[in-house]
């Protein structure tokens, strides 16, 4: 290609050695994002008429509300996790937590407890832990416990419940159970190679501000992404398949809880609200119940996509499936002693 | 996407969020708590769009031919999908959920935890979903014999039975879900699905069940029925203290 005139952004955006490059030719990105503004605001006419089917609306509503209300958590949990990325060096870690792996992922799911928010805020921090050399099993277990069992949570559950207090015993033991033993399976099996190195660099070399709001962006950015991904999948589900096949499922014990814990993954409902959702589904036993509210905040689409795009699609591809298998078998488990 | 179109999508996001927390617009989506974290958000997200650009001025200044290139980590392509919230959010804001779900859902009535005392004379407003809890689990006691007001909006199933509805919200519309009231005795004689109406009307023991998950649906023999504006919050979050 020549270029006779000296253009500067153009010559800035080419300079980059081709290797690492794989997007090909490539559109200025504030230009496109300026088109494509335009460009829908232009057509928001004919737009908004393809809309305005019942489907689609209570689909976009749907969807604009997942992402309304996961935004806040997701921003409290990417605040978090760069103000482990800067202020806390990794030597606190060390300190904090047991030597032996094994004894540390127990007290990281333990440690759960303190961060008070759904399982958009956990990602981001769980991979700051990672970041932060604390061990992968550990940061793992956090990342399951914490939307479980954090007091907001258990106090939904309460609230949703309140003729059935065992329920939230049942929910803060078998996530726990879990989350633990996820850890210790990974510790055992889990390979390094399955967990995407840290693909951003590292902030060492700025200045602790530039580090923080670099942290900021590229968390925002990238989590939010994958966040928009899952409340697309979250929307169509709620808007397209009907709840009467729930009500086949209920009858038969083994399908019931098998199509709760389906279901949980499937809405993605935030953890806060799950809890109220698991209740209306009446016609289910509370071991089904339980199942949707042990699966839902560990395994979903919005977190699947989120932990594909934080981890790497090969760790989340081997650790959402077996999170899911060992979820329903503690869920029953628990269910069968305490409920 | 590069540094500056990073930065642009923050900023509008931020400012839709903030948008959408300083009008009602965020009360068809979201319950009314989430309003405080709402804002705080949008704030963070202006505060890291500004914080970007202006980092990459600086090492722009700092090194004119290498800022884009010293750091080499580019976001990936799926950040473009914020642009989707956005647009849905600012150009579209799609209405509150309505018959459409109310329908697909079944009734999520729950036995309240108590009555409170209803004044003892004159016509009752009541909410919708204290007017389908006392019939339902209280067997019409503190009902009998009143006129009652209820507000709802109005869903249409396919044989046509007129039901008052009002959507119960815990956090956001994606675990709303309808408690349904059956119309009968004196209806309008034409009725939009989605319009909100205040129904007066008075007690009658004929109850249903939701086809969706067999839950009661209680009725309301009405006598009269007049349009409303839709409430400011247009979800019940009653379940919410």
């Amino acid at each position: 290609m020549a270029i006779t005139k000296p253009a500067p952004p153009a010559a800035d955006e080419r300079a980059g050695p081709p290797p690492a490059d794989h997007e090909g030719p490539r559109l200025n990105s504030p230009l496109a994002l300026t088109l494509l503004l335009i460009l829908l605001v232009l057509a928001q006419g004919p737009i908004r008429q393809a809309l305005s089917a019942p489907v689609m609306q209570s689909w976009m509503t749907v969807f604009v509300a997942v992402m309304v209300q996961a935004l806040p958590f997701l921003v409290l949990g990417v605040l978090l996790s760069a103000a482990i990325a800067v202020f806390v060096p990794p030597s606190f870690f060390a300190r904090a937590l047991p030597k032996r792996p094994a004894l540390a992922v127990p007290v990281a799911g333990a440690a759960g407890v303190v961060l008070p928010g759904c399982e958009c805020a956990s990602v981001p921090v769980a991979g700051a832990l990672v970041r932060r050399g604390v061990t992968p099993a550990a940061a793992l277990t956090f990342l399951l416990s914490a939307p479980a069992i954090n007091p907001i949570v258990l106090t939904a559950t309460a609230v949703a419940f309140p003729n059935d207090p065992e329920m939230v015993l049942a929910r803060l033991v078998a996530s726990l159970l879990v989350a633990c033993a996820m850890g210790w399976l990974w510790q055992r099996l889990g390979r390094a190679d399955w967990l995407r190195p840290p693909a951003r660099s590292s902030y060492d070399g700025q200045g602790r501000g530039a580090a923080f709001w670099g942290s900021v962006r590229h968390d925002v950015m990238h989590a939010g992404g994958f966040l928009v991904v899952g409340a697309m999948a979250a929307a169509t589900l709620k808007a397209v398949v009907p709840e009467e096949w729930l009500s086949a499922a209920a009858d038969n014990p083994v399908v019931s809880v098998l199509a709760l814990a389906v279901l949980a993954v499937l809405l993605s409902i935030c953890s806060e609200a799950d809890a109220f959702v698991a209740a209306s589904l009446s016609q289910f036993s509370l071991t089904a119940r339980l199942a949707f509210l042990v699966v839902g905040p560990m395994v979903d689409l919005k977190l699947f996509a989120m932990q594909a795009g934080t981890f790497g699609r090969g760790f989340a591809l081997r650790f959402a499936p077996a999170t899911f298998v060992l979820a329903v078998a503690v869920s029953v488990l628990t269910g069968a002693v305490l409920l | 996407m590069s540094r500056q179109a990073q930065a642009a999508v923050l900023f509008l996001l931020g400012a839709s969020l903030l948008h959408a927390g300083f009008t009602d617009l965020y009360l068809r989506y979201v319950k009314v708590g989430l309003r405080p974290m709402l804002l705080a958000s949008g704030v963070v997200l202006i505060a890291a769009a500004l914080a970007t650009v202006w980092y990459e001025w600086r090492a722009r200044k700092a090194a004119p031919r290498h800022a884009e290139d010293g750091h080499g980590h580019r976001e990936p392509r799926v950040s473009w999908l914020l642009v989707l919230p956005l647009f849905a959010l600012i150009l579209v804001a799609p209405p509150a959920l309505g018959s459409y779900s109310a329908l697909r859902t079944g009734t999520a009535l729950q036995q309240p935890y108590g009555y409170a005392d209803l004044p003892p004379e004159g016509a009752l407003r009541l909410s919708l979903v204290d007017y389908a809890g006392r019939a339902v689990y209280d067997h019409g006691r503190t009902l009998k014999g009143r006129q009652i007001k209820v507000a709802g909006f109005v869903a249409l199933d396919k044989a046509g039975t007129p039901y008052l509805v009002r959507m119960a919200l815990n956090c956001c519309a994606a675990d709303a879900q309808p408690v349904k009231v059956g119309l009968t005795g004196r209806i309008p004689p034409v009725l939009q699905p989605d319009t909100w109406l205040e129904v007066t009307g008075t007690y009658t023991a004929r109850q249903a069940e939701d086809p969706v998950n067999n839950g009661p649906i209680p009725f309301l023999q009405v006598s009269a029925a007049a349009p409303v504006r839709a409430p400011q919050d247009p979800y019940d979050e009653t379940w919410n203290n």
